[in-house]
């Protein structure tokens, strides 16, 4: 696909996006809610057959965001996938490992350190954190900081 | 680590305080032949994510350049492309040619170092002592330009913070020829050598659709058939400026795996010579003055694969949010689909086939499936490994 192509294919799940932002030729950034980020993921690797980078979970205090990043590497262009989880008491979203394996450890990484928890991930287990750590507490999150004793 | 099977599972600890990247393979094995393969890492995690969001945009590049010793030129190098796309700052020219040949002599040293590790595995004690002293001279090299053999903190967003010493192509193009000789030599006596086409070819094999489901990168990705590489991608630094090939093997194997090193270090050489040709007079780095709020990712591809950093500002002076993701993080889970059914004297070799650090291959233990007793520790992999590629020997 050219890059024009790659623009109208993304086009065309326009309806379950919130935003669809290009701000450089090779950077385009799709928001949507977390009701559809399965979907969209799905979209992204089977039919636009996009390579999943990872994914960044943000704690926005109020909400989460995670970030899937792929890259079209025929043309280069890095394509954000920016999933809103408005629960912030009871982070949830689909799992994408039984769609892309290679999701696997940064969910369990996700799980640890932000505490968002991914349905139907087929392992949800430690990855990062020891396993005496402490239930409840998620070092990545904005009121977490480095005194905090445990 | 939840345990698979009824009975205990023994293993001796996996923190070796003296190597880093702490991880521990847990091979499930029926007879000789792996069946299931568990991997727990971050025994020696170092919160760098966390870290980084204390700390100003300027400091994080000598805080990531120590995510990886070997890979210190990569890793900064995807962050302050990340910052510089934030606040859409262009480097100068001269600064792209020098991060260029930085991280291009950085892919020499670590291709050559994987080299001698693999001799090391399948008993190739020669291949090592050679691969590691013709490596030398490229450590020397980044030392003359950089001030260190690794870490090299040269790297700042809006350039480069030193500029190459006075007189160093005059230095740099002997070495360069010095070591492409001993490459080719080394190459042609690996590749013609029927010992080890009979010890790696078939071995640990990454089927096409199984690196595109774990989504490796770098190498491993090339050695199963995927064309990618960020460098020619979505080109940064001055990688669109100097002509080089991307080096693409069909088959998976730990063979093929060696055959992109090995070319690799050969289009590492033609370009660092390029680059060091057409350098540009001029600055090494423009004038920073804020990192406005914003989003963006960076990546390059580092001697193992992709390097992949996403950073949020918000208008402060330190990152909101810092997202790093090394290569291994993906290529090491791939294990699952081409070590299974392997037998154990080949698994050694393709775990290491990935290129993760030293310690990560240390770190293997095999459980016999029925009885949860690990039965075998690295040494004895080391030695199974050496003894298979001996009666390959003996045979021919």
């Amino acid at each position: 696909m050219s890059p024009d192509e790659l623009f109208e294919k993304l086009n065309t799940i326009k309806s379950s996006l919130t935003l669809f932002d290009q701000p450089l030729d090779n950077r385009i950034y799709l928001h949507c809610e977390s009701e559809n980020c399965f979907e969209i993921n799905k979209f992204l690797f089977q039919e636009v057959g996009a390579r999943f980078v990872i994914a960044t979970a943000i704690d926005c205090e109020q909400y989460f965001e995670i970030l899937y990043h792929y890259s079209y590497d025929q043309t280069g262009c890095v394509i954000n996938l920016k999933c809103f989880i408005r629960d912030h008491e009871n982070p949830q979203v689909e799992s994408i490992t039984p769609l892309i394996p290679g999701a696997e450890w940064i969910e369990r990484e996700m799980h640890d350190l932000e505490g968002i928890d991914f349905n139907n991930h087929p392992c949800l287990e430690r990855l990062i954190l020891s396993d005496d750590w402490p239930e409840g507490e998620y070092p990545l999150r904005k009121d977490w900081t480095h005194e905090k004793e445990i | 680590m939840k345990k698979k099977y009824k009975l205990p599972i023994i293993a001796s600890g996996p923190v070796h305080p003296l190597q880093e990247e702490m991880e521990f393979f847990q091979l499930y094995v029926d007879g000789e032949t792996v069946v299931d393969i568990d991997v727990r890492l971050s025994y020696n995690h170092r919160g760098i994510e966390k870290i980084s969001e204390s700390l100003q945009f300027d400091q994080v590049p000598f805080l990531v350049s120590r995510i990886c010793g070997i890979c210190s030129a990569s890793h900064p190098l995807a962050y302050v492309q990340a910052v510089e796309e934030i606040a859409g700052i262009t480097p100068p020219e001269r600064a792209l040619y020098v991060r260029t040949i930085i991280n291009e002599l950085e892919r020499i040293h670590s291709h050559i170092l994987w080299v001698g590790l693999a001799g090391h595995f399948i008993g190739y004690e020669t291949v090592f002592m050679w691969a590691w002293k013709y490596r030398e001279p490229v450590l020397d090299m980044l030392e003359k330009i950089t001030g260190n053999r690794n870490n090299y903190g040269n790297v700042k967003v809006g350039g480069c913070r030193e500029d190459l010493p006075e007189g160093i192509d005059a230095e740099i193009n002997p070495i360069l020829d010095q070591i492409e000789k001993k490459m080719d030599m080394l190459t042609k006596a690996v590749l013609d050598d029927p010992i080890l086409h009979a010890r790696l070819k078939g071995v640990g094999v990454l089927k096409k659709e199984d690196a595109v489901a774990y989504a490796v990168t770098g190498p491993t990705a090339r050695a199963s058939g995927i064309p990618i590489d960020v460098r020619r991608d979505d080109p940064y630094a001055a990688y669109d400026l100097v002509d080089w090939n991307v080096c693409v093997q069909k088959e998976g194997d730990v063979f093929a795996k060696a055959v992109v090193r090995l070319l690799e270090t050969f289009e590492s050489i033609k370009m660092v010579r390029k680059a060091m040709a057409k350098l540009p007079k001029g600055p090494i780095a423009v004038e920073v003055k804020e990192i406005p709020p914003g989003e963006a990712i960076g990546h390059a591809e580092a001697p193992r694969g992709e390097t992949f950093h996403y950073v949020r500002s918000e208008g402060g002076n330190t990152p909101a949010r810092h997202k790093a993701r090394a290569p291994s993080y993906v290529n090491v889970p791939s294990f699952k689909a081409s070590c299974i059914g392997e037998k154990i004297s080949d698994v050694l070799i393709t775990l290491a086939a990935v290129d993760p650090c030293y310690s990560c291959t240390e770190r293997v233990g095999v459980v016999e499936r029925h009885t949860n007793r690990v039965i075998f520790d690295f040494d004895k992999l080391l030695q199974l490994s050496r003894e298979k590629t001996e009666k390959i020997r003996k045979g021919i």
